[in-house]
Parts: structure tokens; C-alpha cells; sequence
């Protein structure tokens, strides 16, 4: 044994082991997503992963589908036979910028103990802070495996514009998802669109590939903070409120005026329709801030151009009443001063009268 | 240390080891260990700091050396010529001030002007000189050296303090005052350097002091795996093994220092770093609803910080018996010890050493020598009070620093009394193996919640903060 070592030898075969391991990740692709700490050794979260500091908000952004609902509670709470299940699907507005999870629209309805047809209301929040309506349908039809009884659909114009469709990171970085999307439900999935992510041989490989593996670990390990603490997001104790003031600017998304189906993904409401199957949706237009500050007479909000919104209002109405869809038009329910750092973020006490709002149209689509 | 600065020193370590073995390997150790000082600093907001933090490390260890090496080691030639070539690596450095950013891959920022260097160079030199012209050495140098390296420390570790050093520095530098902070000046390896001195210092004063040239002197002092994280090697021990024969790296010397390499990265890089996430801070102290979670924050730091420690300590063992240099062990499973006394017989051993060569048995003996000695439980509770207390302020002269050491000198007191009031009852009852069992787990169980409980005033920056945490711990807030 008294053999000099060989620092080469040593260097050599480390690295083939290391490039060996690799490999056999970039082939297999291990999918561990499903694994989960949440609801197994800590409660599930109320809402889906994403945060941008992560050791303020013990809360990460990540793009495993997988991972992101098996740490949701609903992927841990088994349905009961009295529970009337509702999820929500949208932007920011439904995951709650700004606001704790008891305060979002899902915590209000649940707070508002519903009872529809005999059985207790159960609202699930599944908004994801981007805007796109082809994330909307990502995130629905992978929650229909949750067997809900009533989805609700909060939208706005913003995540209709073609181009925002799949430069989402969310769907940018799940090709084959929407892929599945557009051959199981029609969604329009270009051949060759440039937005998707594609993984080369080495992004494959575990070092290639290392933040999703360590994205991964860093969210199993938050849950413990996200249990402790009950906290999922940073809450500044100030912030900018949102825009009342803008320039004379009318152009919205380079789109012209009179604004047509053909601009909008309208495609993508339809794929959502045939993802819930006869689940019934109610597609709701959120609510938005109506400024009355300088130039409010060209513009809504940041977001809206009046003559965008007003165009896309008659169309949603157009649209719902030619396929039967429920739709609700919530846009102008909100007065301005309650909103908080977006045009779309309500405070919690307008969240609660959105909460009102709904409840109707919940209890009616019981069956 | 970063893991990027980890692998390329073990892979250093390990290509000197097999292929050079022990040619120049005292030339190597020293070389590096400069480099690596001036490689490892953090970018400071002070202007030039980062350069001169670590250049005042050296010039603090050149002029101890002078002071405590006897007169025919301080006369020799090599002396000189370890220094120069010191320096030049130094100005070396400096000299990438003139390559382009991307070449400045061993300072943190770029380096100064050179003339600021060569006056530092030139100033050292005088004092040597002048040093040299004494005729002969007085022990008040000694003590001189002690009270200054003990200051720097102070100035160091003392918020108060430390704010007053980077305002001076701030305004020496023409910078702004705005956004001074005590961060401004984080020494790295200072505390370790200092203890270091401070050792070698006391060593010389009782006559314990082994001769060595400068550059072993110098390559003991900020070796470059023990830096940052020690151990705190002594210095006759380090250069037993810096002059013995090194006869490079075979199978049965690469192996443990190769297990030590990889088991200290995996205890940092994967355990300690994962606790760090969920482990007790200012901010969840506050944020935590539950008793449960915050015993599970709690103990998540406890292993922290063992973790995140012991790791480091091993990562230095590895790269030095890369070398052929064998560091002290600092821990030795220490949440496994059955009382307070054992754990710190087995928590950073190296430093509770220190403290009772140079502190705890010359008070002890001093107080004995009292001609009316005061009662042993006075004495007992006295020495380890005040060892826990300097302890605490060596890893920085707060109020939770301190409370964290009186809690533990307090905690030693209590088990020493206890064990000395119930040892003969303890013995009688526990005759036979299940007993033995019991008491030793329920010791073990003991000794592990209160260190952790002493670690919330060590993870924390508010007294009042730590105290809420312990009320809500036992449900009470």
C-alpha cells in the first residue's frame, strides 16, 4: 500500500466518474417534482410557489410543474364528500401581491364559509403572478387532477396580446407541456416558436442543469420557514401606489385600433374550455383601477389604452354570449384609491367584496 | 472560504504533495499562505482596504516575530531574504493594479498605489532597523506587543470602537461618512492571527518560545487552511511537522486527508448551508408562531453552526495533511457529551485550550497564591465566568455575546457544584448498565438543550429578542 499517489490518475478518474453521473442524469431526466415534503412532514402552501427573494419570503420561483403543486394544499387534501371544490386560476390578483393568504379571494371565500348545494365551499388559490392565458390553462389542466367542481377563470386584457402567450418563463420553460396542450385541447402552439426554452445535452446534466435541482431542495427546505412563520411573501411596510398619472400615450402592445379577435388568444380562452370539459368555469374580467388622474381620458390604468379595454369588453361579452360561457364583468367594481401597487392588486377589503361578488355565481353553478 | 477557493486550494495542496513533495515545500507554504490573505479578503467599501487589511496581517506578524526570536535567529541572513521576497510577492500583487480587471483575480478590488505600499515597506524596515539597533531587547517589547495586539482586537470587536476605526479610515481615504457602518473594516483571519500573536507573544515572556526564522514564523501565523476558521495550532507543534521530512503523499496519508476534504465540504457545503436556511436569525426570531417551530428553528441552528463549523475545520485538516501537516482536532462530537464540561472539552477544542493555557490556569493559580485564598466554589465560579466572558467577547464585545458567555460560565459553575454534591449518590445508583445508559443519555439530552439554548443569544443581535425567543420555546409568549 505504501504506493506514491498519482495526483493525474486521481484527476482522471474523478472527472469520468463525474462526467458518468452526469450523463446518466442528462439521459434520464429523473423527474422528482412529485416528491414532496409538503403535506407529508408540513401543511402545503396556500398558494403556488414564486417569490424573488427567498430569504425574506421563504418562497422561490420555479418551473417544475410538478414540484410547484405537490406543494400546494390541495395536492395533499384529499376531497370530501361535503366539500364543494372551487379553483382559481389567474395573475398576481388571485396569488395575492401584497396580500396573506387568508386575504386573497380564495382566503375570502373560504372565510365566507359558502354552503352550495349541501356542501362547504372549499376555494383553492392556483394564481401564478404572470399574465398569460396560455399559464392559465398550463396551471388548469394540471389542477382538473384535483377534481374541482367549479373553476373560476379571473382575467384581464393583458394576458391576451398573442405575443405574451409563451414568453411567460412558466410556459417558456415547459415546451412539452404545451405541447400536450395544444394536441389534447387545440391550444395554438407555434412549431417553431423562439420563446421556448429548448435544453441542450449540457443544461441536461446535473451541473447543467443545477438550479432546478437546487430550486428543488431550496423549496422543500423553505416549507419549514413557510410552516413556522406562515409567511409566503415579502410585505414592505411601504410601497408605490399604483399609477394614477400618465402620459398622452395611447398605444397598447403595438396593436391598432379597432382591436379584433385575431390580435388577442382567443384561442387559448377556447383550450381552456376544453381542458375543464363539463366542469363548470366562470370566466371572470377582473377588476381593474379606473384613474381619474391626468390623461385618464386616453388611458385607464398603466395597463390600458381606453380604446383597447373598451374594444376587449365587447369583445369577452361577444364571445361568452356566442359559446355560452359564464362570464362576469367585474372590471369596474373597485374604486380607485383601493387599489395597491398595480392597477389589478386590490387591498384586502376589496378582495373581500370581489369574494361577494362571486358568491352568487358560485352557489348557482352547484349541482 | 468560498468552494470555488476550497478546490483550487486542495487541488494545489494536492499536486505539491504528490509531485514535489518536500522540495520547497516551506517556500511553497509561505508563498501561498501570502497569496492566499490577499486572494481571500472580501472587497471592502473603504478604499484600498481590502489590500491593506491584509498587508497590516503581515506587518503585524513581521515586527512580533522580531520582538519575541532570539538575537542569533533575528540576526541570520535568510531573514532578509524571506522578507524580500515576501515583500516582492506583496508588491507583486499590487503590480496587477496596472493589468486589466479581468487579470485581478487575486484582490478583491483593485489593488492601490504602489508608493502607499513602498512607504508601508519602508516604514516597517526603519522600525526594524531601529529595533535592530538596540543593543539589547527589553520585555517591555513584549509587553508592548501585547497590549497592541490586544487594542487591535479591542478596536476590532468593539462596535463603538470599530465605528470610530471606519470613520478615521473613511476620512483618511477622503470617502464619505454617509453610509459608515462597522462592516466597513472586517479584518479576515484577525481573531485567529491575533490569538496566534497573543500565544506566541506569552510563550517568549515564560521562555516556552521555540526559534524560528521569519518565514516559518510567518507561514505558522496565517497558514493558509487554518486562515479564515483555524484551528489554533501551537507554534512548536506546527513546526515539528513544517521541518520534519515530508515524504509526499502515499495511499494510506492521501486517503484521510482526502476523507477529511470531502466530509468537511459535505458538512458545509451540503448540511450547514441547507440549516442556514431555516436556522434562527434576527428576522424569524420575530416571525415564528409556534412553540414547535421555534425548537425546530432552534435546533436547526444548533447543527448549524456545528455543521457549518466543523466542516470548515475539516476542510483545513484535509488540505494541510495534503501537505504533511497534521492541525489539532477542534471538535470531537461535542453534542454527544454527557455535561457541560465535556462539551467544552470537544467544542472548538483549540480555542478552549488557548483560553486555559494563557488565562483560566494562570488566574486560577494567581487567585490560589492569594495569601488569604478565597473559598474553591468563589474561585471556580470567578475563573469560568470570566473565561466564558472572554470567550464570548472574542467572537465580539456585545450584550448577547456576553450573555452567551455567562450563561456558559454560569452552566459550568452549576454543573461542577452538582456534580460534586451528587457524584458518590450518582455512583451508588448507577450500578449496572441501564442505569449507566440512562443517566448518560439524560446528561447527554441536558447538555444538549442547554447549548442550545445558550446559541439563541449567539445567533441573535438583541437581548430582548433572544428573550422572547426563549419564552416562546417554553410556550410562554
Amino acid at each position: 500500500m505504501n504506493q506514491p499517489i498519482k495526483p493525474l490518475n486521481i484527476l482522471i478518474k474523478g472527472l469520468l466518474l463525474f462526467l458518468l453521473f452526469n450523463l446518466v442524469i442528462a439521459a434520464w431526466q429523473p423527474s422528482v417534482g412529485q416528491f414532496s415534503l409538503y403535506n407529508v412532514f408540513y401543511p402545503g402552501r396556500e398558494r403556488l410557489p414564486f417569490g424573488e427573494n427567498p430569504k425574506q419570503s421563504y418562497n422561490l420561483s420555479l418551473f417544475d410543474l410538478d414540484a410547484m403543486f405537490a406543494s400546494h394544499v390541495i395536492a395533499g387534501t384529499p376531497k370530501a364528500d361535503d366539500e364543494f371544490r372551487v379553483i382559481i386560476v389567474g395573475d398576481s390578483s388571485v396569488w395575492g401581491t401584497l396580500l396573506k393568504p387568508e386575504e386573497t379571494l380564495a382566503g375570502q371565500l373560504n372565510q365566507d364559509n359558502l354552503n352550495a348545494c349541501g356542501k362547504n365551499v372549499r376555494a383553492y388559490n392556483l394564481g401564478y403572478p404572470t399574465i398569460s392565458l396560455t399559464k392559465d390553462v398550463m396551471l388548469l389542466s394540471y389542477a382538473m387532477q384535483y377534481d374541482p367542481d367549479l373553476v373560476i377563470w379571473m382575467t384581464t386584457l393583458d394576458a391576451f396580446p398573442l405575443e405574451k402567450q409563451t414568453s411567460t418563463p412558466l410556459v417558456a420553460n415547459n415546451e412539452e407541456k404545451a405541447r400536450e396542450l395544444a394536441t389534447n385541447y387545440q391550444l395554438r402552439v407555434e412549431a417553431d416558436d423562439p420563446n421556448f426554452k429548448k435544453k441542450s445535452l449540457w443544461e441536461k446534466t446535473f451541473v447543467g442543469d443545477r438550479r432546478s435541482w437546487a430550486d428543488f431542495f431550496r423549496l422543500q427546505i423553505y416549507g419549514v420557514m413557510w410552516s413556522a412563520t406562515g409567511i409566503d411573501q415579502v410585505y414592505p411596510s411601504d410601497y408605490e401606489k399604483a399609477q394614477t398619472d400618465f402620459e398622452a400615450d395611447d398605444s397598447y402592445h403595438d396593436l391598432i385600433a379597432p382591436l379584433t379577435e385575431d390580435q388577442l388568444a382567443i384561442n387559448a380562452l377556447e383550450a381552456g374550455f376544453n381542458v375543464v370539459g363539463e366542469t363548470p368555469m366562470l370566466l371572470v374580467n377582473e377588476p381593474m383601477l379606473i384613474s381619474s388622474g391626468a390623461n385618464s381620458d386616453i388611458r385607464y390604468n398603466f395597463f390600458y389604452p381606453r380604446w383597447a379595454y373598451d374594444d376587449y369588453r365587447e369583445i369577452m361579452t361577444m364571445l361568452s354570449q356566442a359559446n355560452g360561457w359564464t362570464y362576469v364583468d367585474l372590471w369596474n367594481i373597485v374604486p380607485a384609491d383601493e387599489f395597491t401597487n398595480s392597477a389589478i392588486h386590490l387591498t384586502p377589503a376589496e378582495e373581500n367584496l370581489l369574494a361577494k361578488n362571486l358568491a352568487p355565481y358560485i352557489l348557482e353553478n352547484c349541482k | 472560504m468560498a468552494l470555488e477557493n476550497i478546490l483550487i486550494l486542495a487541488a494545489a495542496s494536492l499536486l505539491w504533495g504528490s509531485l514535489l513533495r518536500h522540495r520547497g515545500r516551506t517556500w511553497f507554504l509561505l508563498i501561498a499562505s501570502v497569496v492566499v490573505i490577499f486572494w481571500l479578503q472580501p472587497a471592502l467599501p473603504i478604499r484600498g482596504a481590502d489590500f491593506w487589511a491584509p498587508l497590516a496581517t503581515l506587518v503585524l506578524v513581521v515586527l512580533t516575530w522580531y520582538i519575541t526570536a532570539d538575537d542569533e535567529t533575528r540576526k541570520q541572513r535568510k531573514n532578509i531574504i524571506i522578507l524580500l521576497i515576501v515583500a516582492g510577492v506583496v508588491l507583486l500583487l499590487n503590480l496587477t493594479r496596472f493589468l486589466s480587471a479581468d487579470f485581478q483575480l487575486l484582490t478583491a478590488s483593485r489593488p492601490p498605489q504602489l508608493k502607499t505600499t513602498l512607504l508601508i515597506f519602508l516604514i516597517t524596515g526603519l522600525t526594524l532597523l531601529a529595533l535592530s539597533r538596540l543593543t539589547r531587547f527589553s520585555a517591555s517589547f513584549l509587553t508592548v506587543g501585547l497590549v497592541l495586539t490586544i487594542g487591535l482586537f479591542l478596536l476590532i470587536k468593539i462596535p463603538a470602537l470599530s465605528l470610530w476605526l471606519s470613520s478615521f479610515l473613511r476620512t483618511l481615504s477622503g470617502q464619505s461618512l454617509t453610509n459608515v457602518s462597522i462592516n466597513d473594516f472586517r479584518w479576515l483571519g484577525f481573531s485567529y492571527v491575533a490569538f496566534r500573536l497573543i500565544h506566541t507573544i506569552r510563550d517568549k515572556q515564560s521562555g516556552r518560545f521555540p526559534s524560528v526564522d521569519v518565514g516559518e514564523f510567518i507561514t505558522y501565523v496565517i497558514f493558509f487552511p487554518a486562515f479564515t476558521a483555524g484551528p489554533i495550532d501551537r507554534l512548536e507543534r506546527f513546526i515539528k511537522d513544517l521541518r520534519a521530512p515530508f515524504a509526499g503523499l502515499y495511499f494510506e496519508t492521501f486517503y484521510p486527508a482526502g476523507q477529511r476534504l470531502l466530509l468537511g465540504l459535505f458538512k458545509k457545503f451540503v448540511i450547514a448551508d441547507a440549516l442556514a436556511l431555516i436556522a434562527l436569525n434576527d428576522t424569524n426570531a420575530t416571525q415564528v408562531t409556534s412553540t414547535f417551530w421555534m425548537w425546530v428553528i432552534v435546533y436547526a441552528y444548533t447543527f448549524q453552526i456545528y455543521f457549518d463549523f466543523s466542516g470548515y475545520t475539516n476542510i483545513a485538516l484535509g488540505i494541510a495533511q495534503l501537505l504533511g501537516i497534521k492541525l489539532p482536532e477542534n471538535f470531537a462530537s461535542p453534542y454527544l457529551k454527557p455535561n457541560l464540561t465535556q462539551f467544552w472539552n470537544n467544542w472548538h477544542m483549540t480555542l478552549t485550550q488557548w483560553f486555559r493555557a494563557y488565562f483560566f490556569n494562570p488566574i486560577t493559580r494567581w487567585l490560589r497564591s492569594w495569601q488569604k485564598p478565597m473559598s474553591i466554589p468563589t474561585m471556580i465560579l470567578l475563573t469560568q465566568v470570566t473565561t466564558m466572558l472572554l470567550i464570548g467577547f472574542w467572537h465580539g464585545v456585545t450584550w448577547n455575546f456576553t450573555l452567551w458567555g455567562l450563561w456558559h460560565g454560569l452552566g459550568l459553575f452549576i454543573h461542577n457544584r452538582w456534580n460534586d454534591a451528587t457524584k458518590v449518590k450518582a455512583a451508588a445508583w448507577a450500578t449496572t448498565p441501564t442505569r449507566q445508559a440512562i443517566l448518560n443519555i439524560s446528561g447527554i439530552l441536558l447538555t444538549f438543550h442547554f447549548v442550545a439554548i445558550g446559541w439563541i443569544f449567539f445567533a441573535l443581535s438583541s437581548p430582548v429578542t433572544s428573550w422572547q425567543v426563549i419564552l416562546k420555546l417554553f410556550g410562554a409568549h
